[in-house]
């Protein structure tokens, strides 16, 4: 039982962290963006946005395998019942929310901060990054309900992973294997270890939030 | 060119949605010099600043500096020869050390003993690692004042600097300003309402009204034998605004 554990455990992190890795890249300067500017149709996009934030993942599980499947648009690739598959359905799931949440986090900050900034000196990226450490709590938060929504989603990874044994077979669809199985004990178990990753993940992330910072 | 002037503002007006803000027909500012503008709340002070700052355009009008026409938006490289302390300014996460810092930093400047002089002249010394959070009004005004002067740029603007400040700082301020340029030639624009502040630090006062620059005299003479009778009205507190 110890080398399937694992293997599901490193994938579950493969899988998880890349996603979130994805949603950070994208979602974050793009959460700072929307916060900072104003054009037409914004308000469509956060609408977007936030109805994106609450996404089932069983829903996105469902479109990314019509995408993936042989008739799809991204059929050619050969994705479908892969690890990648489940990370773009995850990415699919995690990318509003760190989104939305950024945006939320850099719209509290007071407005006149970028032409103070500016004022002593700082260019645009100096003044992107110095808005993103203001931000850092807020962003924090975004990457922890980021990872949260997918971490424990069964939905989407069952759709498109399909659970199988070795190759996509994660933390949190082992346990409805096993549920369904009648191993109620390995599936506790799992459980477990899966609430156990996400302290252990939280926990890092939380003590980096109250790390302090070096400014320029 | 008069190589002289930091500043020269001609027919510099501005506008916010189409409403008048600030009108200046001709103003020169010097090398070394210290500027006192005054004036009522609302009178275009802070735009005027705003505007020296090179970080918003004229609706029209001219603005020289360094003796060069300002070309619109400036560019990073002529922005950093000027900084401001804002009427509310906002500190950075991080320690008041870091925040002094940090606008020298960005320049590739690390200047930690001078920073913590200033701290100390102005009497922050010992809340040099405190996190800048919990900081008053009067020591956030404090570090901001700290953090535009350990820049060491040529050109500085302060709106109300002093205001919510004790008179031990008030004179601790003044007294750097003066140093400033004594040792390094800086000019200073500072808004202030302390008439009296105006009158022993200041080479010139000029007096804003609606937008309009009334007079700009030698402070013996603004304050003594103005020249307009609205600068006498502003000074005898006649002036209902």
């Amino acid at each position: 039982m110890i080398d399937p554990f694992w293997e599901v455990l490193r994938l579950t992190l493969q899988v998880t962290g890349l996603a979130l890795g994805v949603a950070a890249v994208a979602g974050i300067p793009s959460g700072l963006i929307l916060a900072r500017s104003r054009f037409r149709g914004r308000g469509v996009v956060v609408a977007v946005i936030y109805t994106g934030m609450g996404l089932p993942p069983v829903v996105v599980g469902l479109v990314v395998y019509l995408l993936l499947s042989r008739s799809g648009i991204l059929g050619p690739l050969a994705w479908l019942f892969t690890p990648r598959a489940m990370i773009l359905a995850q990415i699919i799931i995690a990318l509003p929310v760190v989104t939305g949440l950024t945006m939320a986090a850099a719209e509290a900050i007071n407005p006149e901060l970028s032409l103070q900034l500016r004022s002593l000196g700082a260019n645009p990226a100096q003044e992107a990054r110095a808005v993103l450490g203001e931000a850092q709590p807020g962003v924090l938060a975004a990457l922890l309900a980021g990872f949260g929504a997918i971490i424990s989603e069964v939905g989407a990874a069952m759709l498109v992973g399909g659970n199988i044994d070795g190759q996509t077979r994660v933390l949190s669809t082992a346990v409805v294997l096993e549920t369904r199985r009648g191993n109620f004990g390995l599936a506790l178990a799992l459980g477990g270890a899966l609430l156990t990753l996400a302290f252990i993940v939280n926990a890092l992330l939380l003590r980096f939030q109250g790390s302090p910072r070096r400014l320029g | 060119m008069n190589a002289d002037l930091v500043f020269r503002a001609k027919e510099l007006r501005k506008d916010y949605g189409g409403a008048f803000t600030l009108g200046i027909d001709d103003l020169e500012i010097r090398r070394g010099e210290i500027l006192a503008l005054v004036g009522p709340t609302g009178s275009g002070k802070s735009t005027l600043l705003r505007l020296l700052h090179l970080l918003e355009s004229p609706t029209s009008g001219t603005l020289e500096f360094e003796g060069r026409p300002v070309v619109y938006p400036a560019g990073v490289s002529i922005r950093r020869r000027i900084t401001m302390v804002f009427q509310r300014p906002l500190l950075l996460r991080g320690s008041v050390l870091d925040n002094v810092l940090y606008g020298a930093r960005l320049r590739g400047r690390l200047t930690p003993d001078k920073a913590l002089s200033l701290l100390d002249s102005l009497g922050l010394g010992n809340l040099a690692n405190a996190p800048a959070f919990p900081l008053s009004g009067g020591e956030i005004q404090r570090v901001a004042v700290a953090r535009a002067f350990a820049i060491g740029c040529p050109v500085l603007l302060l709106d109300e600097p002093t205001a919510n400040l004790d008179p031990a700082h008030v004179h601790g301020i003044e007294r750097i300003i003066r140093s400033l340029r004594e040792e390094s030639g800086v000019t200073t624009v500072i808004v202030t309402h302390n008439l009296p502040q105006a009158r022993r630090l200041a080479d010139r006062v000029a007096l804003l009204l609606d937008g309009r620059l009334i007079e700009a005299a030698e402070p013996n003479r603004f304050f003594d034998h103005p020249a307009d009778p609205r600068t006498m009205a502003f000074l005898r507190g006649d002036m209902v605004w």
